[in-house]
Parts: structure tokens; C-alpha cells; sequence
């Protein structure tokens, strides 16, 4: 149809680098065979455009590379290419994100599954660079999935499963894939790179237009005006707002059949939605997202040599929120502390916690739950402060009475 | 209206719950909006296309001794009557 839909040679390639997360990602975007890359550098996600950059340049990568003036029109352009039918990336974080905010709430309504890294960045102000989760929660309810990588190899594996996810016919939605900032951004780790030609083949055929197209072939005015107060009337927009949310619980049914199929072509399995870790007898379990869980597992397979009967649910996919898988990997425990890596205003708690609690009402027996919040700028989570996470959680499993939110690095 | 190169996409094939899209062209022009249309005193203009050159929309017309709008395209919006170094054109309200 388009100069963009040609296909690719495939590379044959099939190796094991030692690299960074950004660089991880790039080599996802890389392997996916995306035909635009929309940029803008802001840190810590610099890194990442530079290795795309590279990659292209190289000739790595068959993708069209635009550095335009700001993240509002990154989206911008990429909303275009998409409608023109190309698989489309881009990365941003904190302020740019911010910046993008106008386009990035277009997307979900139009439907377009474009993939959008965020390298997770504490929000201004105060002032700050570093890592925390605030910028990817503060867009929680916009409408795009998000996943959130605990490894560099997640963060590879994720990237390309997300241009999965996305695209499937029965979701149609953009996807954030967060990878801790500072941690996973610059954090070097073993990291397999599958083939081209089985990723290619998992991915299949981009078919990202087939609903909404700028194309002359099927010429279609895109987003419209739609009833409000007066004309046709409200039902319009209640309409595809309400497809809007199907997609997104379709999300949840594709997002656990794309990972296992992942798993069996390439023989890693990620957990789609929830991680239940040393869960089997656990009395009471703590919580996490991002990268924070590599410190925890530590803390709880510690604990368990002790004796303490702890487990650990991680939380991957948070939109759409994993209700039930959520609430059946809690089953049975008697208390549960959730560790944030952000905060939610106007509730003075994490906002990991807060979607646990409301998920929890529908659990069969009211678990009492206590929030957690650690990580912020940049701060490291350590073994150390999942201790006192687990310690504080065990009391909450004999007395049943959650205090208010603990402050992790209050005093470091 | 002008004809479309190709039929319009036939918008039955795919869920009507995705993207909103518009796949049947609306014919309403500015003229079924306008508040307020201008007038040109033909005694006062003299042809020196100032208006012509200025119109948004492009909606001035040229007669054999003055210019005058298509009013099915004009929106009202009054430029015409600032710059006319003449002040032959004057807004009047639109009867409702």
C-alpha cells in the first residue's frame, strides 16, 4: 500500500550482548522491524534515542528517523504515521512526557497501537533528574496499557511483545512499557537477543490502519466531531468510549497469551500480569512494580530462611489493572504491604496501593493492606528497607491495623 | 460539490466502537452559520480588491463595477469591512 509496508531482509542474528535497558529497548525496536522513530532526548532516555540513532545509521535498523522540536510533535508524527500504516516508537519520560500530554491523550481514542517507552523519571518539582515511577502514574488513566520491567532482558522481551499486544486485533491500543530510570536505564546486564526471522514471524504482518487510515484508497475523515450537549447527541461518544474500555479489558486476555506464547518460542517466561514469588503458605506477602523486586525477592528468600512465612506478588501489567489475577495471588494471605515507587496525591498513599485496595474488595475476606513508599529521585530500594517493609507487613498480619503510609528513605 | 476522486470507504466493515471516523461528506457550508454578512456600497467601491486580497475564504467575487461575496462561503467574520480603505462594506446582522 505504502513505501513503509515494504518488506525487510531479514537478519539472521541470534546472540547474547551485555547491555544497558535503553540499549535492550533499542535493539527491541530494532528486531520489531519499526518503520518510524519519532525522538526527542530527555534524561535518563537520551541514551536509548542514541543507540536507535546509531542503529538506523548503521543500517541495523530500516526505520524513517525524525528529531523534531519537541515531544508534542513526536506523538504528532507518529499518530500520522501510524494512520498511514506504519509500526511506529518512540521513548520519552517525566517533563517530555508531560510535553506530549495533548497528543498522548489522543491516542487511545483513535486507537492507534503504537508502542512508547518510558524511561521512568521522578516528576518536577522538586527539582530532578532521576528515577522514580511519578511520570508513567501521573498518565495511569489515559487510556495506554502499561507494563513495567523488573530486568533488561524483560525490558527487550517486553518491547517486542508490546507491538504484539498492541496491534492484536481485538485491543488496537497504544502501549507504554516502563523500565526504571537510572536502575534498568543505565544498569548493564546479560541480555539475549533473539533471531530476526522468529521475531519477525511472532510478530507477523503489521496490519495497524485496517480501522482508521489516512489513505486515499479509503478516503474517511479521521476523528470528528461527535455529539455532545446538541447535534446527533451523547451516545456517540459514550460509544467509543465504551470500546475503548473493551479494548482495554481485552488487553488483559491477550497480554497472558502473548507472553505465553513468547515463552514458547523463545523459552522465557515472563509473567504477564502478576508475579507470584515464594507465595505457596505465605502468610502475608508484600508488593512491587519496576525494578525495585529484584532487592525484595532478596528480602523475602532471607525472611524465608528465617522462618517467615513471606511471599512477593509483582505487579507487570498495571493497565489495565490485573483485578482478578491480583486478587487470586493474594488469596488466603492475612495482610499485605504494597511498596510504591511514586505517590498519589489527595490520598497520601502509592497508587500501586491504592488500585490493590480497591481490587481487594472484591476478594472473598478483607485483607488488611499498608502502603509503602520508596525509590523516589533516584533512591535506592535495598534489601535493608524490604526488611522493614516485611517486618512492618508481619505485624499488620497479627493486629489487622494498617498505620498510615511509611516513608522508606525518609531518613537516608 | 466537487466530485471525489474515489468512492468513499465503506465505513460497515470494521466495529463502530474504534477510531471515530466520518466517511460521508456534510454539506454545510459557512453561510449556514453566519451571524452577520457584509454589504458593499457600489457607489463607494472602486474596485481596488483590498478585500479580495484579504478574505480568509476567499469568498469575494468580482462584478463589472464592484466586488461582492458568495454568501454561501463567506463567514461574517467582518475583515473585509476593517481593510476596506473605502468603507464601502458595512456588517449587518444575518435575519434570524
Amino acid at each position: 500500500m505504502s513505501a513503509v509496508l515494504a518488506p525487510k531482509p531479514a537478519q539472521a542474528e541470534a546472540k547474547i550482548v551485555v547491555c544497558d535497558g535503553n540499549e535492550a529497548a533499542a535493539w527491541a525496536v530494532s528486531l520489531a522491524n519499526v518503520d518510524m522513530v519519532a525522538v526527542y532526548p530527555i534524561t535518563p532516555q537520551s541514551s536509548l534515542v542514541e543507540y536507535l540513532a546509531k542503529f538506523i545509521a548503521d543500517g541495523r535498523l530500516n526505520a524513517e528517523i525524525v528529531d523534531v522540536e519537541g515531544e508534542h510533535s513526536v506523538l504528532s508524527v507518529l499518530q500520522g504515521a501510524c494512520l498511514a500504516g506504519a509500526r511506529t516508537y518512540t521513548a520519552s519520560c517525566g517533563p517530555g512526557l508531560a510535553f506530549m500530554f495533548e497528543p498522548y491523550m489522543r491516542t487511545p481514542g483513535m486507537r492507534l497501537p503504537l508502542v512508547m517507552t518510558i524511561v521512568t523519571r521522578d516528576t518536577l518539582t522538586p527539582q530532578s533528574v532521576w528515577g522514580g515511577h511519578q511520570d508513567a502514574m501521573s498518565v495511569r488513566e489515559v487510556g495506554w496499557g502499561q507494563m513495567y520491567c523488573e530486568s533488561v532482558q524483560e525490558v527487550l522481551d517486553t518491547t517486542i511483545m508490546a507491538y504484539k499486544i498492541a496491534e492484536h486485533h481485538d485491543v488496537m491500543l497504544p502501549v507504554n512499557v516502563c523500565h526504571d530510570g537510572n536502575y534498568l536505564s543505565f544498569g548493564a546486564a546479560r541480555c539475549e537477543l533473539p533471531d530476526q526471522g522468529e521475531v519477525s514471524d511472532f510478530l507477523g504482518e503489521r496490519d495497524v490502519n485496517w480501522h482508521v487510515a489516512l489513505d486515499p484508497q479509503r478516503p474517511m475523515a479521521v476523528d470528528p466531531l461527535t455529539g455532545g450537549a446538541s447535534g446527533v447527541g451523547p451516545s456517540t461518544f459514550v460509544r467509543y468510549r465504551k470500546g475503548q474500555c473493551s479494548g482495554t479489558q481485552n488487553a488483559l486476555k491477550v497480554i497472558t497469551e502473548v507472553h505465553a506464547e513468547w515463552g514458547r518460542r523463545f523459552g522465557r517466561y515472563h509473567a504477564p500480569l502478576v508475579e507470584s514469588y515464594r507465595m505457596d503458605g505465605a502468610e502475608y506477602a508484600i508488593m512491587t512494580i519496576g525494578s525495585m523486586t529484584g532487592a525484595a525477592k532478596d528480602a523475602v528468600d532471607e525472611a524465608r530462611a528465617r522462618g517467615d512465612k513471606v511471599g512477593l506478588v509483582k505487579v507487570k501489567t498495571y493497565r489495565p489493572f490485573p483485578v482478578e489475577a491480583l486478587v487470586s495471588a493474594l488469596a488466603g494471605v492475612k495482610a499485605v504491604g504494597v511498596v510504591d515507587r511514586s505517590v498519589s496525591f489527595g490520598w497520601n498513599c502509592g497508587p500501586l496501593f491504592q488500585d490493590t485496595i480497591a481490587a481487594l474488595y472484591s476478594a472473598p475476606t478483607r485483607i488488611p493492606a499498608m502502603s509503602f513508599i520508596g525509590g523516589l529521585a533516584g533512591a535506592d530500594l535495598t534489601v535493608e528497607h524490604f526488611e522493614r517493609v516485611i517486618g512492618r507487613t508481619r505485624e499488620l498480619a497479627r493486629d489487622g491495623r494498617p498505620a498510615e503510609t511509611v516513608w522508606l528513605n525518609e531518613k537516608d | 460539490m466537487r466530485q471525489q476522486a474515489y468512492k468513499m470507504f465503506d465505513a460497515s466493515t470494521i466495529p463502530d466502537d474504534l477510531c471515530p471516523i466520518a466517511t460521508k461528506p456534510t454539506p454545510m457550508l459557512p453561510g449556514d452559520w453566519r451571524s452577520m454578512r457584509p454589504v458593499v456600497d457600489r457607489a463607494k467601491c472602486v474596485k481596488c480588491a483590498v478585500c479580495w486580497l484579504y478574505c480568509p475564504v476567499q469568498c469575494v467575487v468580482e462584478k463589472s463595477a464592484w466586488f461582492d461575496f458568495n454568501l454561501k462561503t463567506c463567514k461574517g467574520c467582518g475583515i473585509c469591512a476593517t481593510e476596506c480603505p473605502q468603507r464601502a462594506i458595512k456588517m449587518i446582522e444575518e435575519a434570524a
